[in-house]
């Protein structure tokens, strides 16, 4: 490892224009030390970009293009307000960070899942066209007039909500993660997928605008003295229906209609979500239709069938919703390749679905030596924390990992921990250290190693 | 102003309402809003409160025979779920797996680690410890294309019928909100639950310990797992699957692995996968998965039912098959290519029906 960064800073050289492929650069970069490099590398970038101008790595020595030439966009006129739909998009340079399915995963496009591409995401706030998808039954876009809330059961008062009696109510927007009771499912027992978008990507974090469920339960006048639990019930087809308990429900359980500042997507519930911070993604009931205040669980088929967590004596562990502290390393990380040796800035997420994050350590020697990373602000209750450690790759193997620890003291186990006390057939709750080998070549992968 | 005016008499009537019955008049006085909203008519949510609980609360009365439930089955279900609930082909499979045995034990024995494997993987009936879970979630949810379209006396026979197949009731039972109760009692892993509360409770301990060791810790130097050079590319060319700039690209996974650093220059400007064009063929695409054809039908593999292919081959050059086509998506049908019906498909518009007939006849492009 250098122990100079002045020496490798600047050694990360300014981006060519045009794509070149691995023959090509595998051409260009033995023409580079070569007396006709230049030439060469000129040629090879012409066949993979058709005729457009471009230049090999090494910036010529009168200066580059990129400056010496000022492109159209500085000697143009550019593009008008309020451009229709009147709905900005990411850049056209962005669109290969997309929502996507893991292969083989389901069959059916309605009961699936589409992964949020944490490989390229900044801070702690999920674009919300790159929130991840959980649907059971397909997803809506409800007419929010005729959507209803009831809320029925042990309580003194049944009443029905409007969106417009809801929207009336005494609000609060709160930053919290929802994170799958599945995330990272694949890996329990072997390395399974290629990227952090497979291995973590049902996860996202967003602020949440909406009236706290206690808001509406003292409204109704809930049996303070026998109520223990309330079911939430969806209105799609599949209407989701879960168990919550009471203390949490009147605890810190929002009942959303927005997120990240405006309206739920309709792939996110709209008009109408529970948050229910901390716990597991299916709690989060969408197009929530209904809040049931009983003084039993429910035992619904996502409480009694799936969101279990099998156990090795052969029994199953029911209503486990807590998520618990994990973190992952964003970049670098499996499918990404670096491209010099040198100095690397390394960034991940740590959450904890019990409380903050107080601390998260990071190694590069697959967990020999550990450094303190800094975490970056804000550091919220049952939110994503960003992370963030700088590194100067020496050029040789490397095994890195993170490892949170939360408020609670609770520090995130290994996946050999992890299966010591719940075996190798469970699905749900895997929270284990996530090793990403970055090997000579610069790849990274996919590893397990504790 | 109209609106205003009803709002207000409404809230006037219900606090008199809530103060004659003694309830939470202080409070409204210091919730400005406590009277929003409206109280719930007893229509209303017996229209909505269709919840079964593990004690049977929220059962209604009814009555189906497994014979029944094989009838509704081979109609509406058996298309995703094979005719015994066995199938893996759409979702996961509902029955087998368990045995004589666990009936008498209530736990399904297979559960446990090492024990001999009797289904390829695990079954609904191998986990579920409720009957009350069934018969919610088959009157909630199901059928999957037409949920919460099923009778009272039709859920308690499909039911019925799954718990035949499973050897839970014989093949002439009755199944009614009257001997439910007996069901549970046979129910293979009614003991197979533990509730654990510290994974239930935010303030909760978790089960497993880890240490944060800093310096020279204890590690195993393995690597234990790690992909297998054929999955390089399952998840198809990973380096479209990150941007274009940065510290970092995403590998080009249609090439095997680089021999060496690929240098401070790399597919900088790799254009982004351009999105699909909006052919005909990306419409049709969106059809397909809008209306779930695709679980059964593939391309051109067969599925549950058979691949578009088959069909275009079926039909070609016949005059009236666009059309044919077209009602037969709708209608469903059985017999042609199987056994295994198709479902009607009524949320199909006649004029989708006949993008997708067009495209089978076109001969898939």
């Amino acid at each position: 490892m250098s122990k100079d960064l002045s020496d490798v800073i600047g050694r990360v050289l300014p981006a060519p224009e045009n794509f070149l492929s691995a023959d090509q650069l595998e051409q260009a970069r033995k023409a580079r030390r070569s007396f006709m490099g230049k030439a060469l590398a000129m040629g090879a970038g012409a066949v993979a970009a058709a005729g457009a101008s471009t230049r090999a790595m090494a910036a010529p020595s009168d200066g580059e293009d990129a400056i010496l030439k000022l492109p159209e966009h500085s000697t143009g006129l550019g593009q008008p307000v309020a451009m229709d739909p009147g709905y900005g998009q990411p850049s056209k340079w962005e669109t290969n960070l997309r929502r996507r399915q893991s292969p083989g995963l389901t069959r059916v496009d309605q009961a699936s899942v589409s992964f949020t591409p944490l490989q390229g995401l900044f801070g702690i706030i999920t674009p919300s066209g790159l929130h991840f998808e959980r649907h059971h039954q397909g997803w809506w876009d409800i007419d929010p007039s005729k959507h209803r809330l009831m809320i029925n059961g042990m309580v003194k008062r049944q009443r029905v909500f409007t969106m417009d009696d809801l929207m009336r109510l005494p609000s609060v927007s709160r930053i919290h993660f929802i994170e799958c009771g599945a995330n990272s499912a694949t890996e329990w027992g072997n390395v399974a997928v290629p990227t952090v978008q497979y291995t973590h990507g049902m996860l996202s974090c967003s602020e949440f605008t909406g009236v706290l469920l206690s808001t509406l339960l003292e409204m109704c006048g809930y049996d303070k003295k026998n109520a223990k639990f309330v079911l939430a019930e969806g209105a799609d087809g599949s209407s989701m229906t879960r168990t919550i308990a009471i203390e949490q429900a009147m605890d810190d359980v929002i009942v959303a209609w927005a997120m990240n500042g405006e309206m739920l997507r309709p792939e996110n519930g709209y008009p109408l979500r529970l948050v229910v911070p901390g716990v597991q993604g299916v709690s989060w009931v969408k197009y929530l239709r209904r809040i049931e205040v009983g003084d039993q669980k429910w035992a619904t088929k996502d409480e009694a069938v799936h969101y279990i967590d099998h156990m090795p004596d052969g029994t199953h562990r029911q209503y486990t919703g807590i998520q618990e502290c994990k973190s992952v390393i964003t970049t670098p990380s499996a499918g990404q390749t670096l491209l010099d040796k040198g100095y690397y800035n390394v960034t991940g997420l740590a959450w904890s679905g019990r409380g903050t994050i107080k601390r998260v350590d990071v190694s590069v020697d697959g967990g020999r030596n550990w450094r303190t990373a800094r975490l970056e602000g804000p550091i919220l209750p049952k939110a994503l924390t960003r992370f963030n450690i700088d590194w100067v790759w020496d050029g040789k193997p490397a095994i890195l990992q993170a490892r949170a620890i939360d408020s609670t003291g609770y520090v995130q186990p290994k996946i050999n921990q992890l299966r010591a006390v719940r075996g190798t057939r469970s699905v749900y709750h895997q929270n284990a250290i996530q090793s990403w080998l970055v090997s000579e070549n610069g790849e990274v992968s996919n590893v397990q190693v504790y | 102003m109209k609106s205003l005016f009803k709002f207000s008499r409404q809230a006037a009537l219900l606090a008199a309402t809530v103060s004659a019955l003694g309830v939470g008049s202080a409070f409204a006085q210091s919730q400005p809003w406590a009277e929003i909203g409206r109280d719930a008519t007893s229509a209303e949510v017996k229209a909505w409160d269709i919840d079964v609980r593990p004690d049977f609360k929220g059962l209604p009365k009814g009555a189906g025979s497994v014979q029944l439930g094989e009838t509704v089955w081979l109609a509406k279900c058996s298309s995703c779920h094979g005719d015994f609930g066995e199938s893996n082909e759409v979702f996961t499979p509902i029955i087998g797996g368990t045995t004589a045995k666990d009936i008498e034990t209530g736990r399904v024995a297979a559960l446990v680690e090492g024990a001999p494997s009797t289904a390829p993987q695990k079954t609904t009936i191998m986990k579920v410890a409720t009957v009350s879970t069934l018969w919610d979630y088959i009157n909630r949810a199901m059928p999957w294309n037409n949920p919460k379209t099923l009778s009272a006396d039709e859920v308690f026979g499909v039911l019925a019928y799954l718990l035949n197949l499973a050897n839970v009731v014989p093949a002439d039972y009755v199944l009614s909100d009257q001997n439910i109760a007996e069901v549970q009692q046979r129910m293979p892993n009614r003991n197979g639950m533990v509730f654990y509360e510290p994974m239930w409770k935010v303030n909760g301990k978790g089960d497993v310990k880890n240490v944060a060791c800093m310096k020279d810790c204890a590690v195993d130097p393995k690597v234990h797992s790690f992909l297998p050079d054929f999955a390089r590319d399952a998840h198809g060319n990973i380096q479209q699957q990150n941007r274009v700039i940065g510290p970092v690209r995403g590998a080009d996974t249609t090439r095997p692995p680089p021999k060496s650093l690929t240098g401070a220059v790399s597919s900088a400007a790799a254009a982004p996968v351009a999105a699909p064009a909006a052919a005909g063929g990306a419409n049709v695409n969106n059809l397909l998965a809008a209306n779930a054809c695709t679980a059964c039908h593939g391309v051109k593999n067969k599925i549950v039912g058979p691949s578009f292919a088959e069909i275009a081959a079926k039909h070609k050059g016949k005059a009236d098959a666009q059309a044919y086509l077209a009602a037969k998506i709708k209608s469903g049908g059985s017999g042609v290519y199987g056994p295994v019906p198709m479902p009607a498909q009524p949320q199909i518009s006649d004029a989708d029906a006949k993008t997708i007939a067009a495209w089978i006849v076109g001969g898939l492009k």
